[in-house]
């Protein structure tokens, strides 16, 4: 039973050395039976070690490999840990990651580096599995800069046009800066409480520190700004949308189901810790709730397909940042595991659409595409109900968990809640905005469009669509690791705030149907007003972040950079030796080979010597 | 005898590859490769023995060499030394790899160069004799000033005498200090002696040992390097030639930490103790500056060399830690900087063969037609940046950890390193093998890019497992050191208090 653990990162690990170390000299058939099915095993093996687990949510699977480091003090194990948080998140990583591994081999099939794609998805997913598998931190960490190598990696696949690598890079630095915020959490924590074991730390933590005490501040703001980084929220949200530059089923697997989400999971697997530092929770609280607006409003003005699923995802997260900053820890897993259903089905039915239309990203140019993609548009329809929490769809129950955990939290809760609610309103409308401009109307370009399927691309799109539509039915087993505090409770909310809730992300899809459905108001009409227009430019560029980190970042350190490129040390060297060879010049000068000179400096010489002793005798 | 049997088929080595080059041009490389491969074996022999951890030296060597001076020939090895020995031996190979089909003028000269600064290093770190210690630091200087004079780039006599320069006024340094040292054990016992457990137990006035400290320190700083006595580095480095810059980045900067760790904290505990926030100063403005630097460089050479002095920089913040943990993270990233930096720097030398420039902006989208390259690229360069799983995360982990009880500004802002570091390994990659790919009918008579062949990818896998292991089973390494570093760490915790508590 316990061999299994270590063999559920194996296998993709594998999976990767086998596509690696070939070379790319393999049949892509081969390929695709070991790029995907490394990850079906894997789902198997994750199924099997589950459903023990369902049954019994207390139930804790443990292995240890070796002894990764130990130097004195210090020891970090290659260890294993399964409860029911790792739980959902293995069957997520391994079942939607299977699934867009199945869609990639048809997505991909003419990319001449297939191999190559699949050894780093592969790859992607063993960390992946690492992450949330390990029972200390500092493993954690080698998942958390795993998953991140790898997305570099992907969002740059296509490296030969340099803006995709300026996006990749753009990515990795910017999470970069949140893993070291980490790094350092991981260093404190160490420091003070002399471990890194995840279980070990939180009792040590619960023994030593008193809640709101400043170590755990400290601590948890710095493992929040790992979380801020590799989830895309504020203020480092800014380099989500830009990594949509790789390849659809990346954006589906990384930029929305798994990676994206892992902050969401380690302030979900270090609770205990934010539970001793309430104003970080709910600083928590705000940057989602914070982000969940500014995402939502910008995904509204979106004219490229994958940047508005992008912002989306950002605003996704927001919802499960400010669902862990109430301490609804399971409603935020919840969530987690709604979203990588539907987001992952509304990511793979982009890449149809992308596909189908010969790499066009932009909704205006679509139109009318509902008869031409009727899969894409069945998906995206499902997929945007669900994402617009339509009630009993997957996300409703999802949401609905976070709102009422919101409306019930003691510290400004009810503005949390309109928030969340406001949020809503702006998720319905940009999601059936969506639907409408690319489905609905007129056809706007590319009138011969036929949709490219086939069983690896439609079969994972049918087994999301269910699972975005009922997956909100499905239990997960968290109860034991959140305990009784932080778990879906009974709650007692007015029939009238219920209605609110639900009313909202309907009045925004009515909203985006006057708009883009029937055209009762042109967007025009609105953009014609200065205000909308600015506020519409400024929506655009994601509330000018960009622009500002460019100038306060980018451009200071470019220019000192390139002030100092020879190296003022160098320079004193130099000084130095243009010195000695100025004084080397004087003084050859002086040997002019004239004999009175000589003796005329002799006897000066001598003069200077004479009088200096004679001075020294005086003193 | 095993330590004096490396020694000897080294230098023997050398002199028989110079004299065989009279016989066949091809003779030398090949006598070079055995007589490396042969000087190893001794050492793997040595380390059969499992007695590791008793605290004391694995081997030693003593013949009286100068008595009535007290200077003995004395050699002695315990773990910190063979993991630095037998790196020594290993980048040695990847040097020879390195010049194989790169050297063709006076090639016996060369390899007789090459096998004896190998000597010397090993010499440096086994002698436990300071004169001899002194005599080996010498020794794998100049013929290194030969490889980088003779064998260099186009402005190699600048870069080769402002390397012997920079060396050689430390080198007084060192050895006044020395001398210093021994005049005040004779005064304390009557008698000469370089030995240095004789010279452990001298006991000076605190002006004395801070400023024979500070002779030792600038000597070994000047090596490591540390910022700001780095500036012989960037031009030693892309003028060399591609096997002397494995040499200088692999295992000669590593003799400047050993020398620090062996010599300078234990014997000036106390004044390194009081130095320690100005060394960890260094450390850290070492990190980031050289960082910064690295970042505007457009000769790939000149980049990579930076990129070590700020990489160096978290071995002075570990070992000016003082602790277990900062110490042997300081060790590991040794190790593992000097397989990364050698890798970097022989696949710098490697685009220059091909391409006949080290100008970043001459180059571009080398992915398509050198992939094996660019993988191998990525591979060093991932490891550069502290990706966990391989050797210089554990090393650069360690070292900030250590560092952390100490000073916690110190260690947020060396950490700021972590950053720097991933904007210009990406910064790197993206400018040399991703993009398009530039013409090449722009330069004269370039030929096609050829991929990596047999023999650099046996060389470049071999380094890569390298890193692997180092990164996932660090404890090999750690376990085999840590005696000789514990022995460090208890020498200031007999020191007064309040050195840890800062």
């Amino acid at each position: 039973m316990s061999e299994s653990l270590g063999l559920l990162p194996a296998l993709p690990l594998l999976g990767f050395l086998i596509l690696a170390l070939s070379g790319g000299k393999l049949p892509k058939t081969v390929v695709a039976l070991v790029g995907a099915g490394s990850i079906g095993l894997a789902f198997l093996v994750a199924l099997n070690l589950a459903l023990p687990i369902i049954a019994d949510d207390s139930l804790i699977v443990r292995e240890t490999l070796y002894t990764w480091m130990a130097v004195g003090s210090f020891e970090a194990q290659f260890g294993l840990t399964l409860d029911g948080l790792s739980t959902v998140m293995i069957l997520v990583i391994t079942g939607v990651g299977f699934l867009i591994h199945l869609y990639s081999t048809g997505f991909m099939a003419d990319d001449p580096s297939y191999s190559r794609f699949f050894a780093i998805m592969n790859l992607f997913v063993a960390s992946m599995l690492i992450l949330v598998l390990a029972d200390n931190l500092l493993l954690l960490y080698l998942g958390w800069e795993g998953v991140g190598l790898c997305s570099y990696l992907l969002i740059g696949f296509w490296y030969v046009d340099p803006k995709n690598g300026y996006a990749a890079r753009k990515a990795f630095v910017t999470t970069r800066v949140g893993d070291t915020s980490m790094a350092l959490g991981l260093l404190l924590l160490f420091t003070q409480l002399g471990s890194l074991d995840i279980q070990e730390l939180m009792q040590a933590a619960v023994a030593n520190w008193s809640v709101g005490s400043g170590l755990a501040i400290a601590a948890t703001l710095l493992l929040l700004g790992g979380a801020v980084g590799k989830s895309a929220q504020l203020p480092l949200q800014t380099w989500l949308p830009d990594a949509m530059a790789g390849p659809t089923p990346i954006s589906a697997l990384i930029h929305a189901a798994t990676m994206v989400t892992a902050g969401v999971y380690l302030v979900a697997r270090t609770h205990v810790l934010f539970e001793l530092a309430p104003s970080v929770q709910l600083l928590v609280a705000c940057i989602g709730l914070a982000t969940l607006l500014l995402a939502g409003f910008t995904a509204m003005t979106q004219h490229d397909i994958k940047r508005i699923l992008a912002y989306s995802t950002i605003s996704q997260i927001g919802y499960m940042f400010l669902g862990l900053g109430v301490g609804a820890w399971s409603a935020s897993v919840f969530h987690l595991m709604t979203h990588a259903f539907f987001k992952a089905l509304l990511f793979l039915a982009a890449g149809t659409v992308i596909l189908s239309l010969h790499h066009e990203h932009d909704i205006f140019k679509m139109g009318g595409k509902r008869r031409q993609l009727p899969i894409a548009f069945a998906s995206f329809l499902i997929g945007s109900l669900a994402l617009a929490a339509f009630p009993f769809t997957s996300g409703y129950f999802s949401k609905d968990e976070i709102l009422l955990a919101a409306l019930e939290f003691e510290t400004y809760g009810t503005w949390l809640w309109l928030g969340g609610v406001i949020g809503a309103v702006l998720t319905g409308f940009y999601s059936f905005r969506l639907v409408f401009v690319v489905f609905f109307g007129g056809s706007n370009g590319h009138h011969d469009a036929r949709e490219v399927t086939g069983f690896s691309m439609a079969a994972p799109l049918f087994v999301l669509m269910l699972l975005a539509l009922v997956g909100g039915f499905l239990t997960q087993p968290t109860a034991a690791v959140f305990g009784a505090h932080g778990q879906a409770g009974e709650h007692t909310v007015s029939a009238a705030l219920h209605a609110v809730m639900i009313a909202a992300p309907l009045l925004g899809m009515l909203a985006s149907y006057l708009v883009y459905g029937i055209g009762l108001i042109a967007p025009d009409t609105i953009l014609r007003s200065g205000v909308a227009r600015g506020l519409h430019t400024f929506w655009f560029s994601g509330w000018g972040f960009d622009w500002v980190y460019q100038r306060v970042f980018v451009a200071p350190f470019l220019w000192l950079a390139r002030l100092n490129k020879h190296d003022i040390f160098d320079s004193v060297v130099s000084l130095l030796v243009r010195l000695t060879e100025t004084a080397n010049e004087l003084l050859a000068r002086s040997q002019t080979g004239s004999l009175r000179w000589y003796v005329l400096s002799v006897v000066g010489g001598m003069v200077v010597v004479l009088l200096a002793t004679d001075l020294g005798g005086l003193l | 005898m095993s330590l004096l049997a490396i020694l000897l088929i080294l230098f023997l080595g050398g002199a028989a590859a110079w004299a065989s080059s009279l016989l066949h041009p091809r003779l030398p490389r090949w006598i070079a490769l055995l007589s490396v491969v042969g000087a190893m074996l001794p050492l793997v022999t040595a380390l059969g023995d499992p007695a590791v951890s008793d605290g004391g030296w694995l081997i030693e060597y003593n013949l009286n060499w100068i008595p009535s001076l007290g200077i003995r020939f004395s050699l002695a090895l315990d773990g910190l030394s063979a993991l630095l020995v037998a790196l020594t031996g290993f980048l040695g190979i990847v040097a020879i790899s390195a010049a194989w089909n790169g050297i063709d003028e006076r090639v016996g000269f060369f390899y007789f160069n090459l096998l004896w600064t190998l000597a010397g290093v090993v010499g440096v770190f086994t002698a436990v004799d300071l004169f001899l210690f002194f005599f080996f630091w010498e020794v794998m200087l100049i013929p290194m000033y030969f490889i980088i004079a003779i064998w260099g780039h186009e402005n190699r006599r600048y870069a080769a005498t402002k390397f012997f320069l920079f060396t050689q006024l430390s080198g007084m340094l060192l050895l006044i200090s020395i001398l210093g040292l021994v005049y005040s054990y004779s005064l304390q016992s009557g008698s000469l002696s370089f030995a240095y457990d004789d010279l452990l137990s001298v006991e000076m006035s605190a002006g004395v040992e801070w400023w024979l400290m500070l002779g030792f320190f600038v000597a070994f700083a000047t090596k490591l390097p540390s910022v700001p006595l780095h500036s012989w580095l960037p031009d030693a480095h892309s003028q060399a030639p591609t096997a002397g810059s494995v040499l200088l980045a692999g295992v000669l900067l590593k003799t400047g930490a050993y020398g620090l760790l062996r010599f300078t904290l234990p014997l000036f505990p106390e004044a390194s103790a009081a130095f320690a926030p100005v060394a960890l100063t260094l450390a850290v403005v070492s990190i980031l500056y050289c960082a910064k630097v690295a970042l505007a460089q457009t000769d790939i050479k000149r980049l990579i060399a930076y990129t070590s002095v700020s990489h160096m920089g978290f071995v002075l913040l570990g070992i000016y830690a003082w602790n277990l943990i900062g110490m042997q993270g300081a060790v590991m990233t040794m190790l593992a900087h000097g397989l990364s930096a050698a890798a970097l720097f022989s696949l710098a030398g490697g685009l220059q063969e091909r391409l006949h420039t080290r100008e970043l902006d001459k180059m571009g989208g080398l992915w398509r037609s050198a992939p094996n390259m660019a993988v191998v690229a990525l591979f060093f360069s991932v490891a550069a940046l502290g990706m966990p799983g391989l050797g210089n995360f554990v090393g650069e982990f360690l070292s900030l950890l250590g560092a952390f009880s100490v000073s916690i500004v110190a260690t947020a802002l060396a950490a700021l390193g972590m950053i720097l570091s991933a904007v210009y390994s990406l910064w790197v990659m993206q400018r040399v093998f991703q993009g398009e790919e530039i013409s090449q009918s722009d330069e004269e008579g370039a030929t096609p890019l050829s991929d990596l062949d047999a023999r650099e990818l046996v060389i470049y896998g071999l380094m890569m497992a390298g890193l692997v292991v180092m990164g996932m089973f660090p404890t090999v390494f750690l376990d085999y050191s840590s005696a000789a570093i514990e022995r460090v760490v208890s020498i200031s915790g007999s020191l007064s208090d309040g050195f840890g508590g800062r």
